[in-house]
């Protein structure tokens, strides 16, 4: 397509919040036949690991609403002030929090995290991983899905100075 | 009106009306009609910049008992 607009992410977290701007903006930037391409860095390039690892925890996240995604609606409207405390210090305490919002997000019809990235993969989005943060954090291409490429920050930069749209997540 | 292919996208939630209706819309020729059913109130205004972007013109549109109806028709 002639005028065929160019999006550039560069995904800079792991934890399931912030796995999903790029992935649903991914997808959905391809559907809508944009050219997409995005870059994983630090703490994003667990999003590009086989398994993806990302939990989300409310110590990170203070405004976080804390509710229960099962139970009359009235209940699941509740929230629950959860003392610092019980956050910082509950063993287990984000896999529990991660579990209630997998299961909110299912819920409500919001697609999960692996599917989004599926979509990405089977709709052409182009992802990147950083060679600087692999090398750091001790990562291994065949740690990766396929398909994933390689480079650095000047390969980045030249992909976000061509593109229409450039989105630092 | 008559459609070529119904998509049920009840219950899903952005951006999976969009993503359904491109997959949908790409096995269809020029000229033939998909009909959308959303229950995502952000599918309403989602689907108009969809249809934008994609050239795929929305050719009519209706709204009621929380359901969404879209005619699609292929570009």
């Amino acid at each position: 397509m002639a005028n065929q607009k160019k999006l550039m992410m560069l995904s800079s977290r792991g934890s399931l919040d912030w796995a999903y701007p790029p992935f649903i903006l991914g997808s959905t930037a391809a559907a809508l036949d944009m050219e997409v391409h995005i870059f994983f860095t630090f703490y994003g390039l667990t999003l590009l690991l086989k398994e993806i690892p990302a939990k989300v925890t409310p110590a990170g996240n203070p405004m976080m609403p804390m509710k229960m995604p099962f139970g009359p609606k009235w209940f699941q409207g509740l929230n629950w002030p959860i003392p610092n405390i019980i956050i910082n210090n509950v063993p287990l305490f984000d896999n529990f929090v991660t579990l209630m919002m997998k299961k909110t997000f299912k819920n409500k019809g919001v697609a999960s995290i692996p599917e989004l990235r599926d979509m990405c993969v089977e709709s052409g989005v182009k992802m990147i991983a950083c060679q600087m943060t692999m090398d750091v954090f001790g990562y291994k291409k065949e740690d990766f899905i396929d398909g994933v490429e390689f480079a650095g920050a000047a390969t980045a930069l030249e992909i976000a100075s061509e593109s229409d749209v450039q989105f630092f997540i | 009106m008559e459609a070529k292919e119904d998509l049920d996208c009840r219950g899903m939630n952005c951006p999976l009306p969009i993503l359904k209706t491109k997959k949908a819309i790409e096995k269809l020729a020029s000229g033939e009609i998909l009909k959308v059913t959303a229950t995502d109130p952000g599918s309403c205004n989602d689907m108009d910049a969809w249809s934008r972007r994609t050239g795929n013109p929305i050719v009519d549109k209706s709204e009621g008992n929380g359901e969404y109806v879209f005619f699609i028709k292929k570009g």
